[in-house]
């Protein structure tokens, strides 16, 4: 092979977030080297303002000095640009309706995992409990979903998986949260979530389900939310 | 040689959503069917059949797939069907694309329509950051004809609101948030994609929108002073 040039590659990130995670694991499926810089987001630095102007938050990819924003769209652009390095995280060319069903389950993830999982640390009471509601209806229907596969791709780990596993070290904060159980409602995705774990890209990525419920309990302080 | 499978599309008259799966199909060439929903009675069983996820249109029907969600819909109809490409080929330039029609979705949208829709002082609010967002936006026309660059692609589908919506809520309100010496290109670029030949078809009759939103103009307005309490 040819000396490959690669041009470099700088992932803006933020260690808890389950968006930059999303990236670090397509990058690390591909095979693809890159560079992480932990930012400070009470104090964003200007690399981070420049990258993002638009909305100033993190993940940012940086290939060769031109920015990707937005998780997901990252995610697509690393499985885009790098196409000849396996696995392809999106069902391939030749089956579009594959892909429109994993764009759908993405988006689906996208719209309610992180509301969901806002409102159940940030509010209480009535609201609190409406948003447990809500996250488990979430989860039951990602179940659903899932049915007898190993990933939701099917055979394979892919986009869908992505999305979600970051989510999954939030779990055991839900269950402290809403006091009740992801295993005993959802054990299928509970088991995905082990077995997704098993993979060097995510094991390395995902925090320790302690140290984000220890980040939630700073949120709750930070915003002022009764423990 | 087998002919394709039948393309269906569940839509209701007036939705923006449902208007992007047909602008999609339009500029791909693809010939297609109208399901049309009727608002005034409960949603069709077809309609909850074929999206029990989300109970919305559009959903597009393609032989025995089912495919929802408005730009979901669209990269599929790119993807599988012959035609002028929807979304550039290199992979940075598609990026940027769905980072513009995610912006549209999740962040101007909102504050932008508000805008027009709520009275009192909280519209100068919603007004100012509608303004702003606008602005980014509008600059990705980078001087040309359309988001997609000749001929409208991906973001000018995911932008459509702003044009034949835009025009019939500033009609309805009384309120115009685009002024046309502020954001010339934008307006151009909506005067362009209601009169892209491609795009026929499915652009709305501009009376009947006008008279759907008139209708429902107390509905809307009551909608948002509801959100606005949240």
């Amino acid at each position: 092979m040819a000396a490959d040039l690669r041009p470099e590659v700088v992932l803006l990130d933020f260690w808890v977030s389950p968006f930059g995670q999303r990236c670090r694991i397509a990058l690390a499926e591909k095979g693809v080297p890159y560079e992480y810089r932990e930012e400070d987001l009470l104090n964003k630095g200007d690399l981070l303002l420049r990258s993002n102007p638009v909305h100033k938050k993190i993940p940012v990819l940086l290939h060769a000095g031109r920015p990707v924003c937005e998780s997901l769209a990252i995610v697509q652009y690393v499985d885009e640009a790098w196409p000849d390095a396996a696995p392809p995280l999106l069902p391939r060319d030749d089956d579009p309706y594959a892909r429109a069903q994993a764009r759908f389950w993405a988006d689906y993830i996208d719209k309610k995992i992180y509301d969901c999982q806002t409102r159940l640390w940030k509010l209480k009471g009535d609201a609190q409990e409406q948003a447990k509601k809500d996250l488990i209806e979430v989860l039951e229907t990602l179940e659903a979903e899932l049915a007898g596969k190993p990933y939701f791709g099917g055979d394979n780990f892919g986009f869908v998986d992505v999305a979600l596993v970051p989510f999954t070290s939030w779990f055991p904060t839900y269950e402290k949260l809403g006091g009740f159980s992801v295993e005993k409602c959802c054990p299928k995705i509970v088991a995905w979530a082990k077995l997704c774990r098993e993979r060097e890209s995510v094991a390395m990525a995902l925090t320790d389900p302690d140290k984000v419920y220890e980040f939630v309990q700073f949120l709750q302080s930070k915003f002022g939310v009764k423990q | 040689m087998s002919s394709s499978p039948a393309v269906k599309l569940i839509a209701f008259f007036g939705s923006p959503y449902a208007h992007r799966a047909e602008a999609a199909l339009c500029l791909k060439g693809v010939p297609y069917e109208l399901l049309l929903e009727d608002l005034l009675r409960t949603k069709s069983d077809l309609l909850l059949q074929h999206n029990p996820v989300h109970k919305k249109v559009p959903v597009l029907l393609h032989g025995d797939r089912t495919v929802c969600e408005s730009l979901v819909i669209a990269e599929y109809v790119d993807e599988a069907f012959d035609g002028p490409p929807l979304l550039p080929t290199d992979p940075y330039d598609r990026a940027v694309a769905r980072f513009w029609a995610d912006f549209i979705e999740n962040k101007l949208t909102k504050p932008f329509f508000m805008a027009h829709w709520v009275e009192g002082e909280a519209r100068e609010g919603f007004e100012k950051e509608g303004l702003e967002l606008l602005a980014l936006l509008e600059a990705q026309l980078k001087g040309n004809k359309f988001f997609g660059g000749d001929r409208p692609g991906y973001l000018d589908i995911a932008a459509s609101m702003l044009g034949p919506w835009r025009s019939v809520v500033e009609e309805v309100t009384g309120v115009t948030v685009a002024k046309e010496e502020e954001h010339p290109s934008l307006c151009q670029w909506a005067r362009d994609y209601s009169s892209n030949e491609a795009l026929r078809p499915c652009i709305p009759d501009r009376d009947r929108l006008l008279a759907y939103f008139t209708k429902n103009k107390e509905m809307y307005r009551a909608g948002v002073r509801a959100m606005l309490q949240q």
